[in-house]
């Protein structure tokens, strides 16, 4: 499990890193955590002329506050996520997701930009993205754009961002006081979900005022259950199940190993029921 | 305090921590692939992405020409050969047996055969280079699955003319073991039950965790050979007599080896053309395979279709049972490939007291990985079945699983018994594991919460699996062996070695790869000459120090090797007596032995064995007449198998939601006679649970349609974590084993023997109610998500639909 040989870069600017990138072309690729990459280098699934480090750029770690929203960084690891405070009171659904992602070891490596970018719809960190509305921060020789993450994900392992750009933020609205759950389905611990629902409500009183819902491994990007969001309003807990079972309806699973589609729309459903009453506390 | 006054009154029985796994765990020590020799080179296999294809060219100069590459060998390089890896037992003269060579030059007969081996002076650039191989394939159709192999229509070899390898037969009327099983099953027909099913044992890959890895030192004498195996000495016979190399010329050393479960019980290819790269370059050479390559290339285990027919009376007493099995060898008869579902044949009808036999088993090649011993070979196939048709008989007489069982086993004070497939259990006690396992399970409680989710339709099930298993291990008496036409003999050698400064070498012919051989071994013999265990030290796994043995596999090494230990401990003793009389000046019938010392009765007078030993290597008083050592040797030949057996209760809740299984709990008791170290049996008891329920769960490999083996990575091929089990209760009862001195049992391969139909006997007892009666392993989520659909769509009263919803 040796990888072909290639150049190595490790900037230490994003500016230094889209100058090496404009360079290399379409030859290079972006390492972040390299959870992903380098099991694909080491199985020569790819041989990138030049691997781009982006380690050592401290500018991209960190999660901090921007008004509404909560910004993390590209390069912040998994382990970040989960130990943040900010996460957990502005953003829920994405630390209860993050905590299913793999073992310790792995979650210390792996980073939220990494996942994203890499685009792969059995990840867990796409679908509460796109649930809470997120918004993708996008660096190229033009400057930063800003792309929302409905837009983001174009197709499997295909997102918006450019041969030429790079990921450098994720930037996700306060969902404060907001309850949340991530069912998570796998057959074993160490697994890529089979199928998964992220889950964020507002309630009052029991009754749901807002619900966002989003869906792992349930075509080849994240989706959102929108039509499933806007049932739950007005309802509760014992309205859940009729809702909840069509979440999967129109939507065009894989078929793999682990399940067929109609099995894995039937989990949807499930599992959004459950996710819901769990968010709802 | 000194370290004198803590040790136990008796080593044996001591939970030790083992000594050698500070060295095991921190990887600090000599696995292969740490082994780095001056000048040495790299291999690179090339392999065969086709199931079967012919090979119409091979062009190895891009590759030749690449960085650092020392020289690219195809077949046709090695005109001489490289060796065969043998089929060591044929089960029936007639056996079609496919030549398996090392490297081939025509013909593929599975995906990841080698076609090329690449040199480099380092590892990446063999690798890099063999990308450049070139190599034309011209496909061919392939066979994969067994039953399609079965009808000769796609040949996985076209010269042999067909795909069937060898049909063997026990039947009981023949061997006069018992009753004629087709009058039983007709007499069931007529009046009585007839339980008729099919089972299919997945295929599995042993996935041990160290890569296998080979380093061949050509320089010197003897060529040295470090390999990642379970069988060196086996490995050195089959390189002398496929290769014509001198048997002397060849030390094989199996240093630290990181795990096997079988899977390193096989001459490889891979071993075979490292060591011609090194001879044919004068150069040490290395090749270590990367995961990838070991999950396609070392060989799977299982794969069994199983068509099974049990008689019995209306009250359930069986009265006969029909094994038919189809056995998928693979594109080449490994090591004892064939023999493995052979071993079946004394274990289908395991603790139950069936008057009639008969078992019948077909082996076929296809165009797949070859297939040979997996953790368990062949008993757990045969447990499987058994235990899964006892549940379903219990179901059908209506009465609880452990009723069916208890009215049909063997009672305890009718061992030995001898069984209708002609094995004497020596000793037994299946009431008291059954007795025991109940109680630490809160059976009858479990049984109550069973039918208060049943009643009140609750959405997740529970069901409770038993599995009382029997199995022989220890394999094995070297007659027994011989009338099975099996290459090998059974017996195991040892060889104790008495240093000047009283510490003490133990060389045992079996070959540790994480069993904890130099922590009992060295429990065992620090009871049995009265040293510290830590002056024991145990040497194994290399031709030339070992160099009597037999290795390790089958469960073996305690009940076989360990006692040939303590044969030789005595011997030691019994000569150490005639120098100690001497130095004592005493008659030797007036000495009395314990604790390591020979006194002289009725006085203060003694000598240890220790001082006997520096006495000797110094040999400057000495009886006349006797050799002046101690060093004693032994070689041991059971008479017969070991029987452990053990009763196992697991508890499963199945979400019929979803279709996924939990376990909630498990327990077994296994009686595995005397145990030298309780911590050594928890761990290969749990190790081999896990093993036995993640075929239950999680694992099968698959091959797509074109053979290229889709579970190649563990992403797809579902090995479990310790984050995918529970705490097991493991207990023991005794009933010591009559055919060694130590009382003891095999336990390597109990616990994935027994655990795997307790796991699925538990889901199909949950759904039992819904109209489920068998789930084809893995029982995977989506499975049993489907079978509940499909019986409530075909017994669409068996359920209340609106409480599962």
């Amino acid at each position: 499990m040796i990888p072909a040989a290639f150049d190595y870069v490790a900037p230490t600017s994003v500016q230094e890193a889209l100058a090496v990138l404009a360079q290399a072309g379409d030859d290079a690729k972006v390492l972040g955590g390299g959870q992903s990459l380098l099991p694909i280098l080491r199985m020569r699934l790819n041989a990138p002329e030049t691997v781009i480090d982006l380690g050592r750029i401290d500018a991209l770690r960190g999660i901090s506050e921007d008004g509404d929203a909560l910004v993390i960084g590209a390069m912040t690891t998994y382990a970040e996520v989960l130990a943040s405070d900010l996460v957990r009171d502005h953003a829920l659904v994405l630390h209860k997701a993050v905590a299913t992602i793999a073992d310790p070891q792995i979650r210390h490596r792996g980073t939220v930009g990494g996942a994203l970018v890499h685009a792969d719809p059995a990840g867990d960190v796409g679908a509460p993205v796109l649930a809470l509305g997120g918004e993708l921060v996008i660096a190229g020789s033009g400057g930063e754009r800003r792309v929302a993450a409905a837009d983001f994900f174009e197709d499997l392992f295909t997102t918006a961002v450019g041969d030429d750009e790079l990921l450098v933020a994720v930037r996700i609205p306060k969902h404060t006081g907001w309850g949340a759950a991530y069912e998570k389905f796998v057959r074993v611990a160490q697994q890529w979900s089979i199928v998964a629902v992220a889950a964020t409500v507002r309630a009052e009183g029991g009754t749901i005022t807002q619900a966002r819902i989003g869906l792992t491994n349930m075509g080849s990007t994240p989706l959102r259950a929108t039509a499933v969001e806007d049932a739950l309003v007005g309802k509760g807990a014992g309205d859940l199940a009729a809702i909840c079972a069509s979440a999967g309806a129109g939507t065009n699973p894989p078929s793999d190993l682990n399940g067929d589609a109609d099995y894995r729309r039937h989990l949807a459903g499930v599992l959004t029921r459950r996710a819901v009453a769990a968010a709802l506390g | 305090m000194t370290a004198v006054e803590d040790r136990p009154a008796t080593e044996i029985g001591t939970r030790r921590l083992r000594k050698e796994d500070q060295r095991l765990i921190t990887g600090r020590t000599r696995w292969t692939d740490n082994i780095t020799l001056p000048g040495m080179v790299h291999l690179a296999m090339v392999r065969s992405p086709h199931a079967h294809a012919t090979i119409t060219g091979i062009d190895t100069s891009a590759a030749a020409q690449a960085a650092n590459v020392i020289a690219v060998y195809t077949a046709a390089d090695f005109p001489e050969g490289l060796g065969v890896c043998a089929n060591a037992w044929p089960i029936t003269p007639e056996q079609v047996t496919p030549d398996h060579l090392p490297m081939v030059g025509d013909r593929v007969a599975c995906a990841g055969e080698i076609v090329a081996v690449v040199v480099a002076r380092s590892a990446a650039e063999a690798q890099d280079a063999a990308e450049l191989v070139d190599v034309d394939f011209e496909e061919l159709p392939a066979v994969l699955d067994a039953m399609e192999a079965m009808k000769d229509e796609v040949l996985a070899h076209p010269s042999k003319g067909t795909n069937k390898s060898a049909f063997w037969q026990l039947d009981s009327a023949a061997a006069g073991t018992g009753g004629n099983v087709e009058e039983a099953i007709a007499a069931a027909r007529a009046d009585g039950i007839l339980i008729e099913r099919s089972y299919r044992q997945q295929r599995l890959i042993p996935a041990f965790m160290e890569p296998r890895s080979t380093v061949v030192d050509p320089t010197g004498e003897q060529v040295t050979m470090w390999t990642s195996t379970q069988i060196p000495h086996i490995l050195r016979f089959l390189i002398a007599a496929t290769t014509g190399m001198s048997e002397s010329k060849i030390r094989v050393i199996a240093p630290d080896v990181g795990g096997g479960f079988g899977g390193k019980l096989q001459t490889t290819p891979e071993e075979f053309i490292t060591l011609a790269v090194a001879r044919r370059l004068g150069k040490p050479a290395k090749y270590t395979e990367t995961r990838s390559e070991s999950l396609l290339s070392g060989h799977h285990g299982r794969d069994q279709y199983q068509k099974l027919t049990l008689a019995a009376t209306k009250d359930g007493t069986v009265t006969g049972l029909k094994v038919e099995l189809v056995a998928n060898l693979g594109a080449y008869i490994a090591i004892v490939g064939g023999g493995v579902p052979v071993l079946g044949a004394w274990m289908f009808n395991a603790i139950y007291k069936f008057p009639a036999y008969q078992f019948n088993c077909q082996t076929v090649l296809t165009n797949t990985t070859w297939v040979d011993a997996y953790r368990g070979a062949g008993r757990p196939e045969a447990t499987y079945a058994i235990e899964r048709l006892m549940d379903e008989l219990a179901a059908e007489v209506g009465v609880d699983p452990l009723t069916i069982r208890e009215k049909n086993w063997i009672r305890h004070d009718e061992f030995p018994f001898t069984s209708v497939a002609g094995m004497t259990y020596d000793s037994g006690n299946y009431e008291a594991a059954t007795a025991r396992a109940k109680e630490l399970f809160g059976y009858d409680e479990l049984r109550a919460e069973q039918a208060r989710r049943r009643a009140s339709g609750d959405p997740v099930q529970l069901g409770i699996g038993v599995s009382t298993f029997t199995e022989m291990c220890g394999l094995a008496p070297s007659r027994v062996l011989g009338s099975l036409s099996y290459g090998a003999g059974g017996w195991e050698h040892a060889s104790i070695r008495m240093l000047p400064t009283g510490k003490v070498e133990v060389v045992t012919g079996t070959s540790p790869h994480g069993q904890g051989h130099e922590t009992a071994w060295s429990q065992i013999v620090a009871d049995r000459l009265g040293v510290p265990f830590e002056d024991v030290e145990v040497l194994h796994g290399d031709t030339q120090i070992a160099y009597k043995g037999l290795d390790t596999y089958g469960s073996r090494s305690l009940v076989v090797g360990a006692e040939a230990v303590v044969r030789a401990a005595d011997k030691i003793i019994d000569k150490a007596k005639v120098f100690a009389a001497h130095l004592l000046e005493a008659s030797a019938d007036d000495l009395e032995w314990g604790a390591g010392r020979f006194h002289v009765k009725g006085t203060d007078k003694g000598v240890g064995i220790t001082e006997v030993a520096l006495a000797t290597f110094a040999s400057h008083n000495y009886p006349e007449g006797v050799e002046p050592g101690i060093d004693a040797d032994a070689t041991f030949d059971p008479d017969t198998f070991s029987f452990p057996h053990g009763t196992h209760l697991c508890a499963m809740e199945v979400d019929t939601e979803t279709g996924q299984s939990r376990m909630r709990s498990y327990v077994c008791v296994d009686d595995i006679g005397h145990i030298i170290n309780p911590l050594i049996v928890e761990g290969q008891v749990h190790g081999g649970l896990v093993q036995g329920i993640a075929q239950a769960l999680w694992e099968d490999a698959i091959f797509d349609d074109n053979g290229t083996l889709v579970t190649g990575s563990f992403v797809d091929y579902t090995l479990p974590s310790a984050a995918d089990t529970i705490s097991f209760v493991t207990e023991n009862t005794t009933s010591p084993s009559t055919t060694n001195t130590l009382g003891t049992k095999g336990v390597g391969e109990a616990g994935t023997i027994a655990s795997t139909p307790a796991v699925v006997n538990a889901i199909v007892d949950a759904l039992r109610p819904h109209g489920v009666h068998d789930i084809q392993m893995p029982c995977t989520p989506q499975r049993v998500w489907r079978a509940l659909q499909s019986a409530r769509s075909t017994h669409p009263g068996s359920t209340d639909e609106g409480s599962l919803q």
